[in-house]
């Protein structure tokens, strides 16, 4: 550990702001980067299961469904 | 009706692009209009002062010119893509990297050949030294070139599109950037004294490579365009 | 070999093995980043000439490297695209311009912040700084191409042939904005040159260029899932996998 105190790291001899709202900035940037696809992802699979779900009274399935051959199951 | 070699329909093909511009004589005018307008704005927001605006003139008539051929790019394919003809030249037997070449030479004849030419006037108005004028005529002969050849690729991209005008610009101005960076350089080195032909020189290798693979990739956003 | 080749093509393959890639990439990246981070911000000496500012360059560096190593990515996937057709390149392209945007973005504003206390001035034309800016105009003009075309099928062929044009381009673009620097070098702004950069500063860069690496492609495959399962909404898979959902 470089800094002896707390409140040393919280400044750095003056460049403390620079350096954590640098930090903060890119912080929040990278979170949005693995935030917002995996939110898209859950919203598209939980819009696509209540629709199944409203789907499922209806005997027969749409026409829209494509018979696709798939080389694995998609876990 | 038989078909004609690739050389003479490329021919026919520039020479009916001029035709069609030269038609419309405004559609000519109207980059040279924009060009002198341009020029009067910035004394106006400089100041009248002449040495400011001799030391700015080599950057400021470059990048005029590249908004003046900025904005004409748009129109290279947009009236053929309208009327279906451009849809014709992709199915005919003659390679397109050339009818290519031949529509963007027509822009570049219209256009930058002719900014090149009226330029000395202006760089008179801008106060730019005699020495200067030679090198701004030159390099901009060459890099209106360059300019033509990379701006029909993004008028290819986007020719399709109802809403290109706006789009066009922020896809190929930062490739025109090397060219202002050169071409504004020749002639600030020909203002002090020094050869501009070795800028003229890289602006020569630019337009090599423009010539060489500009108009493949204009050709493969013009299929995209029309596919879609 | 084929048959990979075959797989990488088929989505249900790779989402399946994407989540399992993501499932032990994200964890060690973000254990990666973390002793980055802290090992730059906290267990370092500061720099003798730029003193604590410069623990900034643990963000900045690799965020920039990362940038322009992922426009190539988003090149190299759109040439793929091109030429052989592939339905992932395209999505693989398509997945890169964000995030290269934002980590372009990213090594702006740190390069920005860093400039403040080093420079005494937040913005200077210098060659890198104006580079990367027009690297990120590049990121964007190929994300404003793709948003305006509605076929989407032409919207990622046209992405693919302006990323590849932007590729000849950007070593022409550095080439000349680095020349023009050279030549119009401000005599007030004094560079402290490539002052050698000793060892224990060194290796948490080299942990933190590895952990951007690691985080590119984490955002890359999570993106990539998504646009998957929108654009493969109506098929058997997407719909097997809603339904193990609801359950």
């Amino acid at each position: 550990m470089y800094f002896d105190s707390f409140a040393a790291m919280l400044s750095m001899d003056g460049h403390g702001a620079y350096v954590w709202s640098a930090y903060a900035i890119t912080l929040v940037v990278v979170g949005a980067l693995l935030l917002v696809p995996l939110r898209r992802q859950r919203r598209l699979l939980t819009e696509l299961s209540g629709e199944l779900r409203r789907n499922r009274g209806a005997p027969s399935q749409g026409p829209s469904v494509k018979e696709e051959d798939s080389h694995a199951s998609g876990t | 009706m038989n078909t004609p070699g690739t050389a003479l329909f490329c021919a026919r093909l520039l020479r009916r692009q001029l035709v069609l511009a030269a038609r419309r004589p405004v559609d000519i005018g109207n980059p040279l209009l924009f060009f002198a307008m341009v020029v009067a704005l910035f004394p106006l927001g400089l100041g009248p002062a002449p040495d400011t605006l001799a030391d700015f003139a080599p950057g400021i008539l470059w990048i005029v010119a590249l908004l003046s051929n900025l904005l004409t790019s748009d129109g290279v394919f947009r009236s053929d893509f309208d009327d279906g003809s451009l849809e014709q030249l992709l199915l005919s037997p003659q390679p397109l990297y050339l009818s290519v070449l031949a529509y963007v030479c027509a822009h570049w004849l219209v256009t930058g050949l002719l900014l090149a030419l009226v330029s000395p006037v202006f760089a008179l108005m801008l106060n730019l030294p005699a020495t200067g004028i030679v090198a701004l005529f030159f390099s901009l002969l060459l890099g209106t070139a360059v300019l033509s050849l990379v701006g029909g690729i993004g008028a290819a991209l986007t020719v399709g599109l109802r809403r290109g005008g706006m789009l066009i610009s922020l896809l190929i101005l930062p490739l025109y950037m090397p060219v202002l960076i050169f071409g504004s350089a020749a002639v600030k080195a020909a203002v002090s004294g020094s050869p501009a032909a070795p800028y003229l020189a890289i602006l020569g290798a630019m337009l090599s490579l423009a010539v060489a693979l500009a108009p493949i990739a204009t050709a493969a956003g013009l299929r995209i365009s029309v596919d879609a | 070999m084929w048959t990979f080749f075959h797989k990488l093509g088929s989505p249900p393959w790779l989402y399946g093995i994407s989540g399992t890639i993501l499932r032990y990439l994200v964890p060690l990246t973000l254990i990666g980043l973390a002793v980055g981070v802290t090992w730059g911000l906290l267990f370092t000496a500061p720099d003798f000439r730029q003193g604590n500012s410069y623990r900034i360059i643990y963000i900045h560096v690799p965020a920039a490297v990362v940038a322009l190593a992922g426009y190539y990515v988003m090149a190299t996937a759109g040439a793929v695209s091109l030429i052989w057709k592939m339905k992932m390149a395209d999505i693989a392209m398509k997945a890169c311009a964000p995030i290269g945007a934002a980590l372009t973005f990213v090594a702006l504003v740190t390069g920005a912040v860093w400039g403040k206390p080093t420079w005494g001035t937040w913005w200077v034309w210098d060659a890198r700084i104006t580079s990367m800016l027009i690297l990120l105009f590049l990121y964007l003009g190929v994300i404003a191409l793709y948003e305006a075309y509605d076929n989407k099928e032409a919207a990622a062929k046209a992405c693919a042939v302006l990323s590849l044009v932007g590729t000849v381009n950007i070593p022409i673009i550095y080439k000349s904005v680095d020349w023009w620097y050279s030549l119009h070098q401000p005599a007030s702004i004094k560079f402290t040159g490539e002052s050698t950069i000793h060892a224990s500063m060194l290796y948490p860069l080299l942990l933190m260029i590895i952990s951007f690496y690691a985080l590119f492609t984490c955002a890359l495959l999570m993106n990539m899932r998504g646009e998957m399962l929108a654009r493969e909404r109506r098929t058997k898979w997407v719909r097997k996998l809603a339904e193990d959902k609801a359950r």
